[in-house]
């Protein structure tokens, strides 16, 4: 039966289930009902694991370090500041190959000091090595957690998964969301089996030193796993979860409306949401549009995209985030995939949404008339709040 | 011909004399196999577990600079959830600046959630692994990279300090570690006592272990012994014991040796026998005495009929 | 893929870091020992055992700081010249 939650609320509940053993948290917004809602688990009996209030989201994610380091299934959620305060740990735990699972509510990024949403905070990690994942409901917001857990606990990958949900649009929003049960839950997500860990009985040294020597070799196997062994696990579960709990999981991406497409919109999070509607309204005029939606984005999923756009002729991205002084990530790993394939399409930039502000349809709808050639083309750019510093 | 039952095994590439090699070593051999060890980044980390080596017969985990605090804790709360903490030791530790200045704030946190951990600073009194540069735990006066000794230095700071060095001893009692301890390696016995006390407590423990360094010191590799002696003997490191946040132990004397003799044995500090500055210098010295004679009683009281 | 990074316990006994010392060693005359273990206490490398009054240094590792020769109470070690 399903429930009318809010995200956070439906998020928590769903971490309960996997049985974490420990959580660590510390609040910013819009991040922190999820922990709240956990650490009344905890306090009401429903949830049995240790909840770690910490002093910094640095401390927080070396606290899910720690634990996983040891040997138990450790969980924490932040955002924005929080998120680039804790990115050197979580360069070190995916270094280290630990699996450990983290929600970034995706926030904008100060400065200016702004809590509404965007995708920048995430953006600013895509190269720690960690699994990413987008989802684009609350529901799917869920479901990615039972399955990051998953992905990332096999011991061929070891490695921490991100789920990203898009801060206030899904961590504040309500909507009718589906729990399974603990005991199909149990089934699909036994408990956590460290292949090393720090134990008395069998001491090791974790973290070492390592010279030119030995290097190189650690960043390889992180690679080729990504590549490999993520690209083939994320699907795998993705299918055991549509087997399993009777809704459809994606794996690396979704494809609407896309069997005759010839403009494609692309972009991942709820804005896909928009997209779709933008897609339905010129499908009802005739134009033959899809989206993609990449629900996997580390590791980027080139082929799977490019099988995908194989028929079109027009891609448009859209993404809320931009690397400053280049273009937005998302469409710079688009078109890299695409060439590095000998695709010939066409592919344009639009960098939206950044701070909270609103992506309208009829501004997609805009963007795909425009017929343009951009790459990191601002949308709703207001003229009045340009000018002088001061 | 090593014997296997030492917890810390030679090989590994600290100084010959290293104050914090001999301090480390003598900790977990006091510790125990049931040990679990968290290290900051710094000289003992990176001596000691240069892949493929290793020193540890115990587990050990180093992550970063700051945070071996919030990592053990959360390896303690592990332990915990598995119900496993039981029997088995917690040691988190760092040298002074990955203790006192960058990784204060995770100790911190630990300490105000009254975890089950020890925690111990190896005091060499600057950022030693980087190359001698000035951490928050430098006395007044000591020459290091970041504050040589020049026209425009005060006494050996560029900028001078605004108390003797920080005191982590203090900052533990504020948050009610229920054991607080200063050591020194000339007496290994006693320093591997105040380990074992510490274990003995439920609760987060603070030691803090002078470790003198011949290289960033600049003193003879066969004196460490010695200088941590007159470390103790001059009443610029009293060796106190704090249970429950009450003074229970202070090492006194019948009288205390003049600074210089400590002093005169490092070269970092050779301006302070220099000039008005030095001078100068030498008396905030003797003034850092007189305080902790006051504070934790370092004199003997006559015996007097 | 992983590339191996974790550590065994102990595996720097293969690192002899008695290649270090340059030209002087610890020399025991086992003559006047009682047995303290000062000496045995004050290695930084830990590399120095043995037991009632008769202790040596190891010398695949010792590292000729002289401590124990500077804390042996009766003057029981003396460094000597070396030749490599």
């Amino acid at each position: 039966m399903k429930q009318f939650l809010e995200g956070a609320d439906a998020i928590a509940r769903t971490v309960a289930l996997c049985r974490p053993g420990v959580i660590s948290a510390y609040p910013i917004t819009p991040q922190t009902h999820i922990v709240e809602n956990l650490a009344d688990l905890i306090a009401q009996r429903k949830l049995q694991c240790q909840f770690v209030n910490v002093e910094s989201e640095h401390s927080a994610a070396s606290c899910v370090l720690g634990a996983s380091a040891a040997g138990v299934r450790a969980y924490t959620s932040t955002s924005s500041q929080g998120l680039l305060l804790m990115a050197e740990v979580l360069f070190n735990i995916a270094g280290m190959r630990l699996p450990v699972v983290l929600c970034c509510v995706n926030r904008s990024v100060s400065a200016p000091i702004n809590i509404w949403n965007d995708q920048q905070d995430i953006m600013a990690v895509r190269d720690a090595g960690m699994v990413q994942l987008f989802a684009e409901s609350v529901q799917e917001s869920c479901d990615l957690h039972l399955q990051a857990f998953k992905i990332g606990e096999d011991p061929d990958i070891m490695l921490p998964v991100v789920v990203n949900i898009d801060g206030f649009t899904l961590s504040h929003g309500f909507e009718a969301v589906e729990f399974p049960e603990q005991s199909a839950v149990d089934v699909f997500l036994p408990a956590y089996r460290a292949p090393y860990k720090l134990d008395v009985n069998n001491p090791m040294t974790l973290g070492p030193l390592c010279g030119p020597e030995y290097y190189l070799e650690q960043r390889y196997a992180i690679q080729e796993t990504l590549n490999r062994e993520v690209m083939a696990k994320v699907q795998k579960v993705a299918d055991e979860f549509t087997a399993a709990f009777g809704r459809k999981a994606f794996g690396l991406l979704e494809e609407y409306r896309m069997e005759d497409a010839e403009t494609v919109l692309l972009s991942f999070g709820s804005l896909c949401g928009t997209l779709k509607e933008a897609a339905d309204a010129l499908r009802a005029k005739g134009r033959k549009v899809g989206v993609v939606r990449l629900v996997t984005y580390r590791p980027f999923p080139k082929e799977a995209l490019v099988r995908a756009l194989a028929k079109a002729k027009d891609v448009l991205v859209f993404e809320k985030c931009i690397s400053l002084g280049a273009d937005g990530p998302v469409y710079t790993e688009v078109t890299s995939a695409l060439y590095g394939a000998g695709a010939k399409v066409a592919v344009n930039g639009y960098v939206c949404g950044l701070g909270g502000r609103d992506v309208a349809l009829d501004e997609i709808l805009a963007a795909v008339d425009a017929r343009e050639r951009v790459s990191a083309k601002f949308m709703n750019v207001k003229q009045e709040n340009l000018g002088s510093f001061i | 011909m090593i014997d296997e039952k030492i917890l810390f095994a030679p090989g590994h590439t600290a100084c010959a004399g290293c104050g914090q090699s001999l301090a480390a070593r003598l900790v977990i051999d006091a510790s125990g196999k049931n040990t679990i060890v968290g290290n900051n980044t710094g000289c003992l980390e990176v001596f000691s577990t240069g892949y493929p080596y290793s020193s540890w017969r115990v587990p050990f985990i180093h992550s970063l600079f700051e945070n071996t605090g919030a990592v053990m804790s959360g390896v303690e709360a592990a332990l915990r959830h598995l119900g496993a903490k039981e029997g088995i030791n917690l040691i988190a530790q760092a040298g002074d600046g990955g203790f006192g200045d960058i990784g204060l704030q995770a100790f911190s946190g630990l300490w105000e959630r009254g975890q089950d951990i020890l925690t111990i600073c190896y005091d060499n009194e600057a950022y030693m692994n980087t190359g001698i540069q000035r951490s928050g735990l430098t006395p007044i006066g000591s020459r290091t990279t970041t504050t040589p000794v020049g026209p425009n230095a005060a006494a050996g700071n560029v900028r001078s300090s605004f108390s003797f060095k920080k005191n982590l001893v203090d900052i533990a009692l504020a948050h009610r570690c229920v054991y607080v301890a200063t050591a020194s390696v000339h007496v290994p016995l006693d320093l591997q006592r105040r380990v074992k006390e510490a274990h003995k407590m439920k609760g987060p423990k603070f030691l803090h272990i002078l470790c003198p360094c011949p290289l960033g010191w600049q003193s003879d590799v066969s004196l460490t012994a010695e200088i941590g002696r007159l470390a103790v003997e001059t009443g610029i490191w009293p060796l106190v014991e704090y249970k429950n946040g009450e003074l229970v132990n202070v090492k006194k004397f019948k009288e205390l040796k003049p600074v210089e003799e400590y002093l005169k044995l490092q070269r970092r500090y050779n301006h302070l026998f220099q000039g008005e500055a030095g001078a100068q210098a030498l008396e905030a010295w003797r003034a850092v005495v007189q305080e902790n004679v006051k504070r934790f009683g370092l004199l003997e009281p006559t015996a007097q009929a | 893929m992983f590339a191996k990074m974790h550590v065994k316990p102990a595996a720097s006994l293969s690192n002899k870091t008695g290649s270090w010392r340059s030209g002087k060693r610890p020399q025991y005359l086992h003559k006047n020992c009682t047995g303290c273990r000062a000496c045995f206490l004050i290695c930084p490398e830990g590399c120095i055992s043995g037991s009632k009054k008769s202790y040596d240094t190891d010398l695949d590792y010792c590292k000729g700081c002289g401590l124990c020769v500077a804390v042996c109470p009766v003057h029981d070690i003396e460094m000597v010249a070396e030749k490599r």
